[in-house]
């Protein structure tokens, strides 16, 4: 256990080295934030409701998706899991007497733990700022709050890690790099919430796994009866149940991928 | 440093630290464009018989492509081989991986196992807690290396700033910090300059003889091989070619001694019944003996006016470089 709080205590120092790279990210999802939410105001204007989203709602998950993005790395900033399988740098990985999947979870939770106080925190707080948000006040709805961002991070990285892995069977993963980054944020409701797809659509999107990255997280703050199940415990037990099925998922896939291992390079 | 340092016993009542028998690997590989391409098996390694003994030195060689790494990968557990079994200090490497890291210490010469963005007295702390060494011990084990490596003046330095021999000598410590039994290396002294080379050289003797560390070591420095290797064992082609001591592998390919004369002046090249000149440069000339040196010599200063003679064993990279030539023939 000591080890993967020293890899997650490394992973969190290693990102507080790149401070522009923090104040960049920080004014793009404000400013994208803004945008996002001056277009749903838009929306609003016309219609007062939609699939039981009204325009607060709306706006407030816009700043929770914002405040996420760099916290569950949906978009970018990969494991770097996959380049260490394409050049042959894991078969050091794999010499140590380590889990793989270990390893790179604590690596990933010092990261995101880093992004959730530097850039998670900030750039919701410039959404409530410039915008009526909804923001609880009960203590418990934030600690649900806390325990789905947590789990959100917990999904995500299983998701991003079993991108990677695949690189042991594919070589290359750049393809799936690339279909899951357009992809997974739009199943996510990282772009726009999964209510406001017709319907059919955001009630199979519901079903998938990357609901449980943002728009899960988004309804408990909201303490929306949207939630699979209508309150935010059964909301919470979905996101647990994906965490546990990717993890026994990928536990199974690392353990296969190392039995029939090819590291590449001499 | 463990607590032991035996002398190695009598091998007869002794486990074997590495055991493999019949050990090969093949790779299926996919060839051709696109939409006509077409799966070959190739094998890498093939009926290799390897007993290695704990405190020996075995020098691992082979040319570019002979299955040197496979073997090394399957020994360490990252590759698993496709036929025969092996064992390394009792354990089945590709089954029992993470066991069998906590034994063993593995250095890659052209990969590191330091963190790039870490002081290197950093990635010593994180490997400690890989490896759960006790605190006292990691302390007392690192000032230990830290002096017979030289490593005092560069432990704060982040490691991409440091030199390929620093690194490497931090590679070796890392390796170490958990006192390994065994020690894979795979080309530690690529790249290096001369002193570097000389110092890890020296350091694994040492390791090798006051604690009684196996070393299994594969290079194509054949400078690694003379100064480090009793025994060294030749792979090409996937296959065994040699496996004994360093004088029988000079035995088993001939391989002329070569006198080196230098003359007081340039002169046409010497023409001496038992020997042939094999190059020429200024005043020195390389002749190949093929006959007793004395007469050669004697015929030699009787002729010419010498300043200097040098008599030259042959070299193991020439010995080496015969053998490929002779399992190329074999198999072609």
């Amino acid at each position: 256990m000591r080890v993967y709080c020293a890899v997650a205590a490394r992973g969190l120092r290693r990102y507080s080295t790149y401070r522009a790279a923090v104040a960049a990210g920080l004014f793009t999802n404000s400013v994208f934030g803004v945008i996002n939410a001056m277009v749903l105001l838009a929306l609003f204007a016309a219609r007062p409701e939609i699939n039981g989203y009204d325009a607060e709602d709306a706006v407030t998950q816009v700043f929770v998706a914002q405040g996420l993005i760099a916290v569950v790395a949906i978009m970018g900033s990969p494991l770097e899991l996959g380049e260490r399988i394409r050049t042959g740098a894991v078969a050091t990985d794999l010499l140590r007497p380590v889990s793989l999947l270990g390893w790179w979870l604590a690596d990933d939770l010092g990261r995101a733990a880093f992004h959730l106080v530097f850039r998670g925190i900030p750039v919701f707080a410039v959404g409530a700022f410039l915008f009526d948000l909804l923001i609880p006040t009960d203590p418990w709805r934030w600690a649900a709050v806390a325990v789905s961002i947590a789990l959100a991070t917990l999904v995500s990285f299983a998701l991003r890690y079993l991108y990677e892995l695949a690189g042991f069977w594919l070589m290359d993963t750049r393809g799936v790099q690339t279909v899951a980054g357009l992809l997974g944020p739009i199943a996510a409701g990282m772009l726009l919430p999964l209510p406001l797809f017709p319907a059919g659509v955001g009630e199979v999107l519901r079903l998938l796994p990357w609901a449980s990255i943002v728009q899960l997280p988004a309804e408990v703050f909201l303490g929306k009866d949207t939630l699979p199940g209508g309150t935010v415990l059964s909301g919470l037990a979905v996101q647990a149940g994906w965490a546990l099925a990717l993890f026994a998922f990928a536990a199974w896939a690392t353990s296969r991928a190392t039995a029939r291992v090819v590291v590449q390079g001499g | 440093m463990p607590p032991k340092t035996t002398a190695v016993p009598a091998r007869a009542c002794v486990e074997p630290i590495i055991e493999a028998v019949g050990l090969g690997r093949d790779f299926t590989v996919s060839e051709g464009p696109f939409l006509r391409r077409r799966r070959r098996t190739v094998s890498a390694v093939r009926d290799v018989d390897l007993t290695v003994f704990p405190g020996e030195i075995v020098g691992y060689l082979g040319p570019n492509g002979a299955g040197k790494s496979s073997t090394m990968k399957m020994l360490t557990g990252i590759l698993s081989p496709t036929q025969g079994r092996v064992r390394v200090t009792g354990l089945e490497p590709a089954r029992r991986r993470t066991r069998l890291a906590a034994r063993i210490g593995v250095v890659f010469g052209q990969r590191s196992t330091l963190w790039w963005d870490l002081p290197l007295r950093d990635s010593f702390e994180l490997t400690r807690h890989m490896y759960r060494v006790p605190a006292a011990d990691h302390a007392r084990r690192l000032a230990e290396l830290t002096a017979l490596l030289e490593l005092g003046p560069f432990l704060s330095t982040p490691v991409r700033q440091l030199s390929l021999g620093q690194r490497m000598r931090g590679d070796l410590t890392a390796a170490l910090l958990h006192g390994p039994r065994l020690l894979v290396l795979d080309e530690p002294t690529i790249g290096l300059d001369v002193v570097s080379k000389s110092t890890i050289r020296e350091f694994l003797l040492r390791l090798n003889a006051e604690e009684g560390t196996t070393i299994l070591l594969t290079t194509h420095d054949l400078g690694d091989v003379e100064r480090l290797c009793e025994r060294v064992v030749v792979i090409d082609q996937g296959r065994l070619a040699y496996d004994g001591g360093l004088a029988g592998l000079r035995a088993s390919v001939p391989s002329p001694r070569v006198l080196v004369v230098d003359l007081v002046g340039p002169a046409a090249p010497l023409t001496v019944e038992g020997a042939r000149c094999v190059r020429v440069d200024g005043p020195r000339q390389w002749l190949e003996l093929s006959d007793n040196p004395a007469r050669v010599i004697a015929e030699v200063t009787r002729r010419h006016e010498v300043a200097d003679l040098t008599l030259r064993e042959p070299d193991i990279e020439s010995v080496v470089a015969a053998l490929y030539r002779r399992s190329a023939a074999t198999a072609g």
